[in-house]
């Protein structure tokens, strides 16, 4: 038999052909910036209101005059615009993620700026509300990443949120404990999540099915126990005891930054830790591997012994205790009380995290913050009056999934056997 | 390790796919396992590696019964498997899939990559492999994914070693290097099942041969018997494994392929400047070493590359820019490589897979309606045809056995008006029975007077099927010779030599 040589690794002639989608992407934003720049100029000054009274360093509110910012930001607009074509253009291959938040960040100033023309902008404010609103969201997205990354699609984050603001309530206000509360929330999302764990991996239920179900059953049941159970005897059972705000000190005297990330209660922190922590460990400790491979390609995790079923229940389930902690969030935070489907379809724009997060945590995180952001705004924005309709920033969420969907913001591509049950002969 | 099955019975439904196999492997024996598709090989292994549950019979281990209730137990056994179909995960890199399941990592469970990366690269130098311990499986060729699936097995030190047809995606010399590693670890004691349609390598490795039929034994055949023995004994008759083929009747240039450059995900040309006619009535074979472009340039006849330059046409009419659809509507028939990505859909049944890319007319569908009786008795016609071994046209393909999804995909694509057919390893993991009727069916397509593309990495396959062969190198074309050029002018061009090459 004649044998051929052996083949070397085969090395390939690099053509000269590149993705342009996030440059023109950047390009349509920067031209939204340049026309509010030009075309549609807003005169005047903004004001920046930096620090309310109880800082202990004291900023002057800042005066922008409006035409001329909007004017610098949409020229810098421009140039990373530029900059990201520069990196398509000379192979550095996809533009940078840092290029991505500083683009974002600086289109939202100029948008800023010329919405809120002579009038006065609190970024304080602005920030401690997009931060609330993020909360949850964040918890929300961690647990959807964990849960989707070992191959079960999570539409049930909604109902894990509300569940566990129900209970943390309740909890709460009987043991008079906000600890308890906490840990009652998690309880309670994690029922919620072996209910999905049960059908959608041992019986094989179509998982979205059982997802939607459950978002279904949670309303019906945490609203029929809060007008039947809860409003009766509010003083006594939807009445719990908040965590209390912990400053960090000098963290906390930061200017600007500090009492918005570090003058929170402990669930905040507990945020941070969890965003590390579940990036840790998906990416360098044996769970998260094993994780990943059950999501991949759950049958060749069960032919190197790790079993599949018993991996997808546990991580659903860890899911659900971590979505917990961001229901208790609503109840022992920031509301102080439970009140009717008081999560309103959070738990769907955490998914949208998730999807537009790439199914990473770091990513569904700032997605998460970004989404929480546009939320608040456009309540921001409802009270200084601006002509934005308040409608159309309530859509930013899920439009900008639409666009990272298909495709526009680099791939997007799920867990290959997410969604997927496991049959073995 | 002594291993020992005993009355092993399994059965899917009204099918027995083990019936009551007996086979004792000794320590230190390569004992190849030798069937037509579908008799029943890979299901024993399956049930060795406790990954189905057999309904009757034991396993032995140095004369201890075990008792497997998943992999996991059989590993920790000292059972390690290679796989027929990957069971690798496409987004982690070599080590990560490697390491899986047997971690190396610190107190509170955080992986120790440095050592699996040194683990890679010690049984690779052991073994003469040259693999990057932080590719990326998905962007390697199947060859490499199969000598990372043999790491793997390697890695867990099994002492039982079973090799599921390992050997139908690699190269000669990478055959080659596979049994002298084999040989190695024989020596160390450890007990290897072979399972390989490749008679040669049976007879150059094998201590013993047990050949299974419909699932039973049918004997033991001594590894001096020749081809012709073993491949009769095997499937029940006399094989011809020499194609009859009358010289090729050679019409008009019915298929012309100019200047066609492909660039592939990674930005790089994976198919550059390639150049060549199809006459009607010829087969072209187009041989090479796997990864050298051939999967590309087929793709991008059937319109399935994204990115592609140049010319390709079939009776004068441009395929560039087609969609795969008008592609298969302009009479293209198409073999895929991978079958069990492209050629099937696992979860659809027999009949619904025979029919998969005449979805949009008669006369299978009319008025949009599923015409299920011509479903019906086309697919039980085919089932017959191509001698497929199903329970039946509704059995989902997934199913099948390897060389039995094979036939269906070969059974789809041929039973079309063609007017150009090309096949990408068409007998890849085909038993001898089979191999020898895909042949015929690939000859009597050209003599029906259309041009014929067969891909194939067997040198085998090429001198047997080709009229002419194109022999491709780092995406071009070395060059086009005559199809009775000597195997030694075939290898060296494989290497990219261009001397020879005439024509
Ligand atoms: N999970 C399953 N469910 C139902 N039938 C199955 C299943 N797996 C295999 N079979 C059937 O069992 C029979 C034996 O299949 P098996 O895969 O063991 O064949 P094989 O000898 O390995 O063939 P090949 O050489 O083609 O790989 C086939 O008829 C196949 O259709
Ligand atoms: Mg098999």
């Amino acid at each position: 038999m004649t044998t051929t040589t052996p083949a070397a690794p085969i090395v390939h002639e690099t053509a000269v052909v590149r993705s342009w989608k996030a440059p023109i992407a950047y390009g349509i934003f920067a031209l939204v910036g340049v026309l509010f720049a030009f075309v549609f100029p807003a005169t005047g000054d903004t004001l920046f209101e930096l620090s309310t009274e109880r800082e202990a360093i004291q900023l002057a509110p800042v005066a922008v005059p409006t035409q001329s910012a909007v004017i610098v930001a949409a020229l810098l607009l421009v140039g990373l615009t530029g900059l990201s074509a520069f990196f398509v253009a000379s192979r550095r291959a996809r533009s940078p993620l840092w290029l991505a938040i500083v683009f974002t960040v600086l289109f939202l100033f100029a948008f800023l700026t010329w919405v809120a023309a002579d009038k006065t902008i609190p970024v304080p404010g602005l920030l401690v509300g997009s931060l609330a609103l993020s909360v949850p969201l964040i918890f929300g997205a961690l647990g959807g990443v964990i849960s989707e990354r070992s191959g079960v699609v999570n539409i049930a984050i909604e109902g894990q949120l509300l569940f566990g603001a129900f209970s943390a309530a309740l909890v709460g206000s009987i043991t008079r404990q906000p600890l308890l509360g906490l840990v009652a929330a998690m309880v309670g999302a994690v029922l919620v999540s072996f209910v999905l764990a049960a059908f959608s991996i041992k019986y094989l239920v179509d998982q979205v099915i059982v997802g939607v179900v459950l978002n279904v059953l949670v309303l019906g049941l945490t609203s029929f126990f809060y007008s039947k159970v809860l409003v009766p005897d509010a003083a006594t059972l939807n009445n719990p005891v908040k965590f209390d705000v912990l400053p960090i000190p000098l963290l906390s005297d930061i200017p600007i930054l500090g009492p918005v990330l570090f003058r929170q209660t402990i669930i905040v922190y507990l945020m941070y830790i969890a965003v590390f922590l579940v990036w840790f460990a998906l990416f360098k400790t044996r769970w998260g591997l094993r994780a990943r491979a059950v999501g991949e390609h759950p049958q060749a995790a069960d032919t190197v012994g790790i079993s599949v079923t018993s991996t997808r229940f546990w991580n659903v389930s860890l899911a659900g205790a971590i979505v917990g902690v961001g229901g208790a969030y609503y109840t022992l935070d920031v509301v102080g009380q439970f009140g009717k489907d008081m999560t309103n379809g959070a738990g769907f724009i955490a998914l949208a995290a998730v999807i537009f997060g790439r199914w990473d945590p770091i990513r569904a995180t700032l997605a998460g913050l970004l989404f929480g952001f546009a939320t608040n705004l456009q309540s921001v924005l409802g009270i200084i009056g601006s002509p934005v309709p308040s409608d159309f920033m309530l859509m930013l969420p899920y439009v900008v999934t639409i666009f990272a969907v298909a495709g526009l913001v680099g791939v997007s591509r799920a867990p290959a056997a997410d969604g997927k049950p496991y049959i073995k002969s | 390790m002594k291993l020992e099955l005993r009355g092993i019975t399994k059965r899917f439904g009204a099918l027995v796919a083990n019936d009551h196999i007996d086979l004792v492997v000794e320590p230190g024996e390569i004992h190849c396992l030798l069937g037509e598709n579908g008799a029943g090989k890979s299901t024993l292994m399956n049930v060795l590696y406790g990954l189905y549950r057999a309904e009757e019979g034991e396993i032995l281990l140095d004369d201890e019964v075990q008792h497997f209730s998943g992999p996991g137990d059989a590993m920790r056994a000292g059972i390690g498997m290679v796989h027929q179909h990957f069971m690798l995960v496409p987004v982690f890199t070599v080590a990560e899939n490697v390491m899986l399941g047997h971690e190396e990592t610190n107190a509170i469970g955080v992986l120790d990559i440095a050592a699996a990366r040194a683990k890679v690269r010690e049984i690779s130098d052991r073994f003469g492999f040259d693999i990057d311990p932080d590719a990326v499986v998905e962007d390697l060729p199947v060859g490499v994914q199969q000598r990372v699936e043999i790491i793997k097995a390697l890695s867990r030190d099994a002492r039982v070693l079973v090799f599921d047809e390992p050997t139908a995606v690699l190269t000669p010399q990478e055959t080659d290097e596979l049994m002298a590693i084999m040989r190695q670890l024989k020596e160390s004691g450890t007990s290897i099942v072979f399972i390989t349609h490749k008679l040669r390598e049976v007879r150059e490795v094998a201590d013993r041969i047990t050949v299974i039929r419909l699932g039973k034994v049918v004997g033991e055949a001594s590894p001096s018997a020749s081809n012709a023995e073993l491949a009769s004994m095997m499937v029940g008759r006399a094989v011809d494994l020499t194609v009859d083929k009358a010289p090729a009747n050679p019409g008009a240039d019915a298929f012309v392929v100019t200047d066609l450059s492909v660039i592939d995900a990674l930005d790089q040309y994976v198919v550059k400047d390639v150049s060549f006619t199809v006459r009607a009535g010829e087969i072209l074979a187009i041989a090479g070493v796997q990864g050298n472009g051939q999967t590309e340039l087929t793709e991008a006849i059937l319109g399935l590359q994204p990115r592609v330059s140049g010319s390709i046409t079939l009776d004068g009419v441009e395929l560039v820019g087609r969609s795969v659809r008008r592609v298969l509507d302009a009479g293209v028939g198409f073999v895929p490589e991978d079958r069990t990505e492209d050629g099937l859909v696992a979860e659809f049944t027999i009949a619904e897979n025979l029919m998969l890319d005449r979805s949009t007319g008669e006369p299978f569908v009319k008025a949009g309606a599923l015409q299920l009786k011509t479903l019906e008795e086309f697919a039980e016609a085919k089932l017959e045809e191509f001698d497929i071994r199903a329970q039946g046209i509704s059995t989902p393909a997934g199913r099948l056995s390897g060389g039995n999804q094979q036939k269906v995909v070969l059974a789809r694509e041929l039973s079309r008006d063609l007017r150009l057919f090309v096949a990408s390893q068409p007998t890849r993991g085909l038993d001898v029975g089979s191999i020898e009727f895909v042949h015929t069916r690939v000859v009597e397509a050209r003599d029906s007077g259309i041009p014929v593309i067969v891909v194939s990495t067997e040198l085998d396959e090429v001198t047997a099927l080709a009229d002419r062969i194109a022999v491709m190198y780092r995406g071009g074309i070395v060059g086009i010779v005559p199809g009775d050029t000597p195997r030694e002018v075939l290898g060296l061009m494989m290497a990219g030599e261009t001397t020879g090459a005439a024509a």
